[in-house]
């Protein structure tokens, strides 16, 4: 009873820490450094000096919705780059668990699809937790303040995983160019249906 | 005229028995069949979970609802909650058939998630498989948004009796 007593103690703490580590809306997020499918390092203060902000996506090779996203991931970068707001995508799939996300078929997809933004590996998962990303694709756009990066939206890119043409709600979309305009995010928290992140056992 | 018509109904009603034990369909549906079968006061446990043919942790889980099924306990309510877009139906009927489920599946076609995930669940951040329990009678319910493992269906379901 005592041992049971303690270990739903040991739980809640837990649980409670776990909340407590993941960022929620207005957080800052602290620097990170990962390494992309070229092999060089990229962390978040490289954006630091120039842009307004950056779209982290948490994404994967195998999940149907990343598959059904993923033109959509790369016409976000090629329409925002541009306006200070580039996109980053993080994978943090166990590939022991999805060998489909082995860091060699990052390399393969993101040289197929041609990709002009990062790809990172998050092989510790640490990233992933602290974000607090539960599913794959999942966005944070982070808005610049000095050199801070700020959460400003946190969830899905649209309200139609399976069209395109036919979403009408643009999550992603609308928050950036609201912050481009210098308005409040209307809608900056959002949920989808997605691949569950491969979390190391 | 009458023995034909009630000959020809006992073959009907023989028929679609036999249907329905050879070939279990995913029945499309929109959330609000949902969220009657959440709201429903009336007895016994009712388990909605929610999976896709392209989840591996889904697919890994089923047995165990299978398994449960298989005990014909009339109190508890199974219904599985297939996320696979709706123009993949007859791939979710191949993998109805290939994995010989008896559970009733609902496919569920709504696309615009946000527009009912929280009346579900207002934790779940939408990771699948996830899988609701309630007692009907009480409204006491319990949600889990990971895999389950082998026991753990079979503990959630007398907690809430209780």
């Amino acid at each position: 009873m005592k041992a049971k007593r303690f270990l739903s103690l040991v739980s809640v703490a837990l649980l409670l820490c776990s909340t407590a580590y993941s960022y929620d809306l207005g957080d800052v997020v602290s620097d990170f450094t990962l390494k992309n499918v070229d092999g060089k390092m990229v962390s978040l203060s490289d954006y630091g000096s120039s842009g307004k902000g950056v779209i982290v996506i948490f994404d994967c090779n195998t999940c149907p919705y990343s598959k059904a996203y993923n033109q959509r991931i790369i016409d976000l970068h090629k329409k925002y780059a541009g306006l200070g707001y580039p996109v980053i995508t993080i994978n943090a799939n166990d590939p022991g668990a999805s060998p489909g996300d082995s860091f060699a078929e990052m390399v393969s997809v993101a040289r197929k699809k041609n990709y002009a933004f990062p790809y990172l590996v998050d092989e510790s998962q640490e990233v992933a937790r602290k974000f607090g990303a539960s599913n794959t694709p999942h966005v944070f756009v982070l808005k610049k303040e000095e050199k801070m990066f700020r959460v400003t939206y946190i969830g899905t890119i649209d309200n139609n995983s399976r069209d395109a043409a036919s979403a009408t709600r643009k999550y992603v979309e609308d928050a950036v160019d609201a912050l481009l305009a210098n308005k409040p995010v209307t809608t900056n928290r959002t949920k989808a249906i997605g691949c569950g992140i491969k979390w190391r056992s | 005229m009458t023995a034909s018509v009630s000959r020809f109904s006992i073959m009907f009603f023989f028929l679609t028995q036999l249907q329905l034990a050879v070939a279990q369909q995913a029945r499309i549906v929109k959330f609000e069949i949902i969220e009657a079968l959440i709201n429903d006061r009336s007895q016994g446990i009712q388990i909605i979970n929610f999976w896709a043919t392209w989840c591996a942790p889904c697919v890994k889980e089923l047995p165990l609802f299978g398994q449960l099924q298989q005990k014909k306990d009339s109190s508890l309510m199974i219904t599985l909650v297939s996320l696979d877009f709706a123009d993949q139906i007859a791939r979710v009927n191949t993998f109805i058939r290939r994995k010989d489920i008896q559970s009733e599946v609902l496919l569920l076609d709504e696309i615009d998630y946000n527009s009912w995930i929280d009346k579900v669940d207002s934790g779940w951040e939408g990771a699948i498989p996830a899988t609701l329990f309630i007692n009907r009678k009480t409204g006491r319910r319990k949600f889990v948004d990971k895999e389950l493992k082998e026991g753990e269906i079979e503990s959630i379901i007398s907690e809430l009796r209780e």
